[in-house]
Parts: C-alpha cells; structure tokens; sequence
C-alpha cells in the first residue's frame, strides 16, 4: 500500500538553510546541498525548499540550488517562495523541481493555480495554506508570510483550490508553527476530509509522535517538518521508524 | 551518434529524467529531442509524459511524432516508457476520452472516487507517495527487491487486454498494473527518475538491456 511520506522542509535565505523561531531570530542550519542529500540518505520521501530571500537580487540562488540538489537526488524536490506567475513555475521546474508551491498568489490571483496545473499539470502544483484559528472549527487563511488576514475559510479555500488543479495542499497551522507542542490536528482533519487530494500536514513538530499524530489523529497523507531534523534531534529514518512501530505505512 | 534519446513532445520537465539517465549513464551521449530523425537513430528511446492524457496525445500529433513512437516501440531497439508514456501506449484514456496511440491493446481509467483503506480511511486521488511494486521476472527488475517501493504520482492507470505483457502491480487499496513489457518495449506508470535507489536501478538496467 500506499506509504504515509515525510517530508523535511528547508528554509532557504543567502544560500543557507535557516530556522527562525516564532519568524525572528535567524538560526543558520547550514548548505542546503548537503542538508539535501543527507535527508536523502536518511531515506526521506520528498525534499521541500522555500525560498524566504526578501530581495528579488538573491532569487537567482534558489536555482542555482535547486539545479546542484537535482543533480545528486534522485526524489521529488518541492520549491515555493516568490512564485507569482506561470513563468515562475516554469524557472523552477527547468532547475529541477518536480513540484512548485504557491501560497500568497493563489489568494491574490487563483487563476495562476489554474494556468499552472493547465500547462504544466495538477502532479506539480502545491497550493500551500497557512491558516490560524478564529473560531471553534473554523480556520481562517493568512497570507504574506502569516501576516496578512484574508476573510477566506480555510478549508473552503482548500475545495477551491483543488477543484482549480491543486494536486496538493500543504497546510500549515499558524498557531502551532514552532511551537513544537504537534500539529493542529482538527485543523488538519477538517481539510484532509473535506478533499479528495493529498494533504501535508505542516507546523508544530517537536517530537517524533507528532509526526505520528498528524497521519493517524490529523488523516494527513504526509508530515512535513524542518527544526527537529535539521539540529539533528532525530534522524528522518528514526521518524519512520517510530511511525511504523504504531502501524504506519512507511517506506523504510 | 545518439545513444539514448529522451522524447521531448513539449508536455513539462523533462530535466529530472535526463539527470538520472545521466546519472546510471555517465559515458553515454543522452539526448532531450523532439526530432523525429534523432528518435529513429537512437541507440535505446526512452518516453516520459507528464500532464493530462488529451494535452499529451495532442501535442505528440501536433509534432508529428506519433508514427516515430510507434515505430521505435516497435522497432526492436529498447524503448522505456514512464508515467504518461505508459498510459498513451494504449488505445484509449477515460481522461478525456482521449484516443491513444494504440501500440498495446487496452484501455487507461481513472482510480473510482470515495476509495477507502482496510482501516476506513480515504485514499487520496491523485495516488501520489511511494508504493511498493509486485514485479514479475524480467531483466529490468534485476536487483530491485520484490515489494520495493517507488514513486508514483497518477491518477489513472492501465488495464491491458493481454494480461501476459503484465510485468508489475501495486495496491491502491486494488491492485493495478503498473508495469507492462513486449519485446524491446517496456514501460512503467511509476517514475524511476524520483524513485532513488530502485528507480536508478531499474534505470541503469534499461540502459545495458539488450532484448532478444
């Protein structure tokens, strides 16, 4: 069967993977080719990149990096970070990546993800949502980096997006992102079970039974996290580990 | 002289494939190419797709590559075909309703709506992550491990008339035929390209395949 994918996802500003804590606070986590292909040995199921450079001058070095990570790794590559336009997804997918994940310019202009899932198809475009409660069950979608509220529902932005030829969502929860105490799992709920597309669960990992949490108690069809992998508190093949321990599908 | 020829027909990103090829091949000369003159003189063809089946078969005919496809699965030089370049080996894809190009006999329908697990759980359309693959005894699975995983991302799939050109199934939450051969063709809904070890290694055994 099918098996439940984890993703470890790299902040990349300056050429460096970072991890900022609650946005501030900058840590350097190191190269990113090098990150890349040691996830790689740890047998990661795919390679999440956002490119986070507030400069347009350094967009350049996303692809330089993308192009050097699909050279020697040989599983699906995520990048998003910045795409506003179908030539956008067109760049980085020429620099090697599979897929490419679209967030603030979905909301400021959904026909992008249209355009995009039509020329280049639904297999590689991502929508990613980040969402904050406001109301028992009801999430709200932000945009621009989480500080830019929509009025949107966020489950109902995810059926949108699907029905516009979203082949993914990766949803992150606003209010748990690096909080490490786990996933909002009735956030995750919600929209795994209102879609027939795949749902990545994103923001909250602190330990390895939350990545457990998000596949059994959240339905996610994937786990994504960054901080715990990336000061080597735990290794991508110890997640698994733990995930199958519990009955989960894993690809060891 | 063209070693391996990768069919570019203009429907995405054909670099990931390259890069493996290039990467199982290191001495050969790989080629990206939409020239119907380059597919015919290749040493081995390898077909991806990506995309819907209707844009695929649209632009392949637009390109005038259609006959060359054909001919090249026929031709008795290896040939490989990947994700869509499986699908429109067929005669017919339910996406779209699309006529394909008819090399095998059989149709391409999409997994049913409402799929769920042994535990209850929706099965998400596209099937998209890492399943494992049933394969029969066939040169190109030489030292991939029975149930190893690859990746996948579809969401329709083959139903080949002749179930003796059937090389490989996976489970979602039925099984599916996932790899075919016939001949100097063989071809696979999985991608190899983004399968790490397996998929370089089913790779590198379609680049020193020689079929009988």
């Amino acid at each position: 069967m099918l098996a439940k994918r984890i993703i470890p996802c790299m902040d990349v500003t300056a050429g460096r993977v970072v991890k900022g804590v609650s946005f501030v606070e900058l840590r350097d986590a190191g190269d990113p080719v090098e990150i890349a292909r040691r996830y790689d040995e740890q047998g990661a199921d795919e390679l999440t990149f956002l490119d986070i450079t507030a400069s347009s001058d350094d967009r350049d070095i996303i692809f330089h990096i993308i192009e050097k990570v699909a050279e020697q790794v040989f599983i699906p590559l995520t990048v998003g970070g910045g795409v506003r336009q179908v030539e956008d997804v067109r760049n980085l997918l020429n620099a090697g990546a599979d897929k490419v994940s679209i967030n603030t310019s979905a909301v400021v202009n959904p026909q992008l993800v249209a355009d995009a899932a039509g020329r280049y198809g639904s297999q590689c475009i991502v929508v990613a949502i980040d969402a904050k409660q406001v109301a028992p069950n009801k999430w709200e979608v932000f945009t621009h980096g989480g500080r830019k509220a929509t009025g949107l529902d966020a489950v109902e932005w995810a059926l949108k997006m699907q029905t516009l030829g979203a082949g993914e969502i990766l949803l992150t929860s606003m209010d748990q992102d690096g909080q490490k105490k786990g996933f909002d799992l009735a956030l995750t709920r919600a929209v795994t079970d209102a879609l027939e597309i795949p749902v990545i669960a994103s923001g909250g990992v602190g330990n390895l039974q939350h990545l457990a949490d998000g596949v059994t108690k959240g339905g996610a069809d994937a786990v994504l996290a960054a901080s715990i992998f990336h000061f080597g508190e735990y290794t991508v093949q110890q997640a698994k580990q733990h995930m199958a321990q519990q009955g989960i599908e894993v690809r060891l | 002289m063209v070693d391996i020829a990768i069919v570019d027909y203009g429907m995405g990103n054909l670099r990931s494939v390259y890069q493996a090829v290039r990467k199982v091949a290191p001495d050969a000369n790989v080629v990206v190419s939409g020239e119907a003159d380059v597919i015919k003189t290749a040493g081995r063809v390898v077909f991806p797709g990506q995309g819907a089946a209707p844009d695929c078969m649209r632009e392949i005919r637009e390109r005038g590559l259609d006959q060359t496809i054909v001919e090249a699965a026929a031709g008795g030089k290896p040939f490989l075909g990947i994700c869509m370049g499986l699908q429109v080996l067929f005669e017919h894809s339910a996406e779209g309703d699309t006529p394909c190009l008819g090399i095998l006999k059989g149709e391409v329908v999409r997994f049913a709506h409402g799929l769920k697990d042994a535990q209850g759980n929706k099965l998400k359309v596209p099937h998209m992550g890492w399943n494992g693959v049933h394969h029969a005894d066939h040169p190109l699975w030489e030292g991939i491990a029975q149930d190893a995983r690859f990746y996948y991302v579809h969401s329709y799939y083959v139903q080949p008339h002749d179930q003796g050109i059937v090389q490989g199934s996976s489970d979602y939450p039925q099984p599916f035929v996932c790899a075919v051969s016939r001949g100097n063709l063989f071809a696979v809904q999985f991608h190899p390209e983004k399968s790490a070890a397996a998929g370089l290694k089913l790779l590198e055994n379609f680049v020193n395949w020689n079929p009988v």
